[in-house]
């Protein structure tokens, strides 16, 4: 396996500006990778070789003539297929928007240009990012490189897959409900949802506007964390977003890497816990407390009792948005039109479009949340929704009244097998639990890797959560606990096809 | 159709039924830019030219305010003397229609921006009628539909549709009436009263073109009808296509008759939407609402809620101009008028092409009498709105002042004006061109009068004798000589200067 592919971000990127190595090389040893073994991990929905190449080309003259080029120039990075990239196919993992080539980029998609990112393809994602395995991508799922018959997590499997089969050092995913966490927990890979409203959704296809937020994915919490710099701060075009800097992710990352947590106050989640947890992954949570401690950190307990209703109020808010979000899919102006024979009506064919474009999972949160605005059952089931998001939020604020950051683990069990919960959407579901409530209160968490179940010799994840804004508390920490008990995806297997 | 008349007389209307009216009345703001993206907001325009991602509702892109649109929504609620609402929020109205690009309009449902206001509406005999405002709030347009094929030029019938973007995410603004009862057999005429009233508000505020044949003013008249005496409303119907003025007042008088000849024969009204039909002045059912519409409201989580500071509401109402009730009121009392005079004003659409007459240079009572005596006639011959005549209150008052100058009589200075209307050019050119110059020049005016005395010596032997009336003869040949161009009073002069 070449080196190139296994170097970190921040590797990659000192050696280009250094002109050690070129980032068309770069581009091609991870282009090659994803030929080789891509067949078998299917992260891509779509590789677009020829504008990485000409994207790393660019930063190979600007570095040549001196000019000055940020802080990832060069850097491949696999991007989830739900940012709108001009020019480049975006199908958010969905048969309605097969051969949709956006004619504009995401503000997101703008800025990794801009730095000279390079964008290798489309990762694949459970359709319009509803799911939590990619089982539900309209294009087959993607296999978790670490067991080809497991679940890579999800929405976002394709991009943590990427970065777990040595595809792509960088990756970009979206997380509603846990999608960016849950595949980096179940992939042995770093994920960051930032604060709500920390990086712009412009250009990121709706599914839950509330909740949605772009973050970054990556092997190393310090890659995370230059990737954050990037794509994050003010975006006039969407309008919930937050004024103000991105919080000094990189140098946090730079503090915590030196091991000391002296001073640091870790409140541990009392409700995350029990039954449903598999006792693997709750024994790799204890193992990384204890480490936490050693760091120097100050462990409490703490008690957030609301977030025992986050996942049904998730469930109420989430398809409620999605179902109005998902409306202007209609055969009318771009992607799928099915049943125009010139005989049937405008409604017919939106009926047929949709009907023969979504899929079961997509189907089934339009009309939950359908259902849920309906008049009659608005306060009921959105009313109430809205509410215990406030009370979520409270016990946040309770919370770090006492402690810096919140643990947990981010997901109950580790990777499941591909099908093992097709076909109980209430159980995939709870794949979700210990993700949902950030993103509830808009505040920041991510998932760092902490170590493999003993069971299964399968990853599990750390979750940090901070208050909004403070990124850089738990990227500190993540840092300090990454530095201490070391990567894990030393030990992910050679893939099939792997020479 | 089923003419009006056929159905009921409409004195047996009002004298069984009171009416309720309700005005539903959007406005288009003439904002440079949409409501929520930076595309250009002008009508027209070549077919999906002035669209984006976001007005078209592609994949990911997001709404931003605008905030001149929400500047103007304000100033309409101060003028309306609504309340401000101190925090409001966006909602999402969700149904599926081909010309909405995201399948929801982005609008305001519980949260108006301005509520609980009125209007004071003056009628033709100067009766005023105060109606309540129930509230106005701000929402998107929609695109265009142009349904091809079928004989309607509905949706229904036609072969197939084309969809024209350019207005989608236009700002409009919906100002909504609270029910209107006790109006009695006036109901239509407080209806066209009300929407005058509002479109020369909107035009005073400088907010929207206000153009109802360009779409930018609409108004839905929802009509219904209860027995004489009666305390609960009947079932209404909502007309909507109503694109003029006039059509306001005739959609209400149609649905009144209508409504009254169903329930006299016993039936009951159907709720739903009407269409009203310019041709035939009737309206025609359309959706029928008996499976009553939900919209799914809930609050729009793209955008941020609008917090109107205080002093920033404050600073606008200071922006307000002289509304147009205020307006008469000062020219009233400026020029003059009497009751009636003011109202042939006003009800002639004249006052603000008076008051710019004035202010080119002519006395007030010189631009009434060309504006509301002498143009409206003009107007109303060629179906035109006088502000659309095609001749501006400055080359009224150049006419005035050459007329003053005794360079033009007033028989000439019709003339020029009809000149002017014909697209001529300026009332200079028109003079030129069709040589319509008082003849002034003494020496010729003297050569004239000197050949009239010659060709009439009786007549001039008289006046030499002091038989000063005889000089009609000898003035009426001079103008005559001269094509009326003469200034008949000088030449009198003249007649009796040689004479004496």
């Amino acid at each position: 396996m070449s080196d190139l592919i296994r170097s970190t971000a921040a590797e990659l990127a000192a050696k280009i500006a250094a002109r050690e190595v070129s980032a068309v090389e770069v581009a091609q040893a991870h282009l090659d990778r994803i030929a080789e073994v891509d067949g078998s991990v299917h992260a891509f929905l779509h590789v677009d070789a020829e504008g990485a190449l000409a994207a790393a080309r660019r930063v190979d003259d600007d570095v040549a003539a001196g000019r000055e080029v940020g802080p990832l120039a060069g850097v491949p990075l696999a991007l989830k297929d739900v940012f709108a990239t001009e020019g480049i196919p975006t199908t958010c993992g969905s048969k309605m928007l097969e051969g949709w080539v956006p004619p504009y980029d995401a503000t997101v998609t703008r800025r990794l240009r801009e730095a000279g990112v390079v964008i290798l393809g489309k990762t694949n994602m459970d359709e319009f990012a509803m799911g939590s395995s990619t089982e539900n991508s309209a294009y087959g799922p993607t296999r978790n490189p670490w067991d080809l018959d497991r679940i890579p997590g999800g929405s976002g499997g394709g991009s943590s897959a990427s970065l777990a089969a040595f595809e792509a050092p960088l990756a970009i995913g979206t997380d509603t409900g846990g999608s960016i966490r849950q595949p980096g927990a179940v992939t042995g890979t770093v994920g960051v949802k930032p604060t709500y409203g920390g990086v712009s959704r412009y250009g990121l296809v709706a599914f839950s506007s509330s909740l949605d937020q772009g973050g970054p994915c990556a092997r190393t919490v310090l890659d995370a964390a230059l990737l954050h710099e990037v794509i994050g701060g003010y975006d006039p075009m969407d309008s919930t977003s937050i004024n103000a800097p991105v919080p000094p992710v990189v140098a946090a990352v730079r503090e915590g890497v030196t091991g000391d947590l002296s001073g640091v106050r870790v409140g541990v989640v009392t409700q995350f816990s029990g039954d449903g947890y598999q006792p693997g992954v709750l024994r790799s949570f204890e193992a990384a407390v204890a480490q936490l401690k050693q760091l120097g950190a100050e462990v409490v307990e703490v008690s957030c009792p609301s977030f025992d209703y986050a996942l049904p109020a998730y469930y109420l808010i989430a398809p409620s948005e999605a179902s109005s979000n998902l409306a202007r899919f209609d055969a009318m102006r771009y992607g799928a039109r099915h049943g125009d024979d010139g005989t049937r009506s405008a409604e017919e064919v939106m009926a047929i479009t949709r009907d023969r474009g979504f899929g079961a999972e997509v189907k089934r949160r339009i009309m939950i949340g359908t259902y849920a605005l309906s008049s009659g059952y608005y306060d009921a089931y959105y009313g109430s929704a809205q509410k215990v998001r406030t009370l979520i939020t409270r016990d946040f604020e309770q919370a770090f009244g006492r402690v810096d950051v919140l643990v947990s683990p981010t997901t109950p069990t580790t990777a499941f097998k591909i099908g093992e919960r097709a076909d109980d959407p209430m159980a995939m579901y709870k794949a979700d639990l210990c993700t949902i409530p950030a993103n509830l209160a808009g505040t920041p968490a991510m998932s760092v890797p902490s170590g493999l179940s003993d069971e299964d010799g399968l990853p599990v994840g750390l979750q940090i959560m901070a208050p909004a804004l403070q990124e850089h508390r738990m990227y500190r920490v993540a840092a300090a606990y990454e530095a201490a008990r070391g990567t894990v995806l030393a030990s992910v297997p050679e893939l099939a096809g792997a020479r | 159709m089923t003419s009006v008349d056929e159905l009921m007389d409409y004195a047996e209307v009002v004298e069984r039924f009171d009416p309720v009216l309700g005005l539903e009345v959007h406005v288009e703001l003439h904002t440079a830019t949409k409501m929520f993206c930076g595309c250009a907001n002008r009508f027209g325009g070549e077919p999906n030219t002035h669209v984006c991602p976001t007005c078209l509702g592609l994949p990911g892109a997001l709404p931003v305010v605008n905030g001149k649109a929400v500047e103007s929504a304000i100033r309409i609620g101060l003028a309306l003397n609504c309340s401000i609402a101190e925090w409001c929020r966006f909602a999402r109205k969700n149904y599926f229609y081909p010309d909405m690009p995201k399948n929801f309009q982005t609008s305001q449902y519980d949260e108006p921006i301005a509520f609980d206001g009125w209007l004071d509406v003056t009628l033709d005999d100067g009766e005023v009628v105060r109606v309540e405002i129930e509230r106005a709030h701000m929402e998107e347009d929609t695109g265009k539909s142009l349904h091809v094929g079928g004989a309607t030029g509905r949706i229904h019938g036609a072969d197939h549709s084309l969809l024209d973007y350019n207005r989608a995410g236009v700002p409009l603004i919906e100002i909504v009436t609270k029910p209107i009862p006790g109006t009695g057999a006036r109901a239509p005429e407080v209806a066209r009263a009300y929407v005058t009233a509002l479109r020369d508000l909107l035009k005073a505020l400088d907010v929207s073109d206000v153009r109802m044949d360009q779409g930018s003013l609409r108004c839905d008249a929802n009509v219904s009808l209860m027995a004489k005496g009666a305390e609960v409303f009947g079932t209404r119907t909502e007309t909507k296509n109503v694109n003029s003025l006039r059509s306001v007042e005739r959609a209400v008088r149609f649905e009144m008759t209508r409504q009254a000849a169903v329930l006299a024969s016993g039936g009951s009204v159907v709720q739903e939407t009407r269409h009203f039909d310019e041709s035939t002045g009737g309206t025609s059912s359309g959706r029928t609402k008996e499976t009553a519409e939900d919209y799914r409201y809930f609050p729009e989580p793209d955008l941020v809620p609008i917090a109107p500071s205080r002093d920033w509401v404050e600073e606008l109402r200071g922006t307000l101009p002289e509304l147009p009730w205020e307006r008469r009121r000062r020219v009233q009392q400026e020029w003059s008028l009497t009751d009636a005079e003011l109202r042939d004003l006003v009800n002639a659409g004249a006052v603000d092409l008076v008051a710019a007459t004035v202010a080119a240079g002519a006395t007030p009572a010189e631009a009434r009498s060309w504006w509301v005596a002498y143009l409206t006639k003009e107007a109303n011959a060629r179906g035109v709105e006088l502000g659309e005549l095609g001749i501006s209150p400055e080359q009224i008052a150049r006419v005035v002042a050459l007329v003053n100058a005794g360079e033009l009589t007033n028989k000439l200075a019709r003339e020029v004006v009809t000149g002017v209307l014909a697209g001529e050019g300026e009332p200079e050119a028109v003079v030129e061109a069709r040589g319509l110059k008082v003849v002034s020049d003494d020496s010729a005016l003297e050569r004239a009068v000197d050949e009239a005395l010659a060709a009439q010596p009786d007549v001039a032997a008289k006046i030499r004798d002091g038989k000063v009336a005889a000089a009609g003869a000898i003035v009426g040949a001079v103008m005559k000589a001269t094509k009326g161009q003469a200034d008949a009073k000088k030449v009198r002069d003249l007649v009796i200067a040689r004479c004496s």
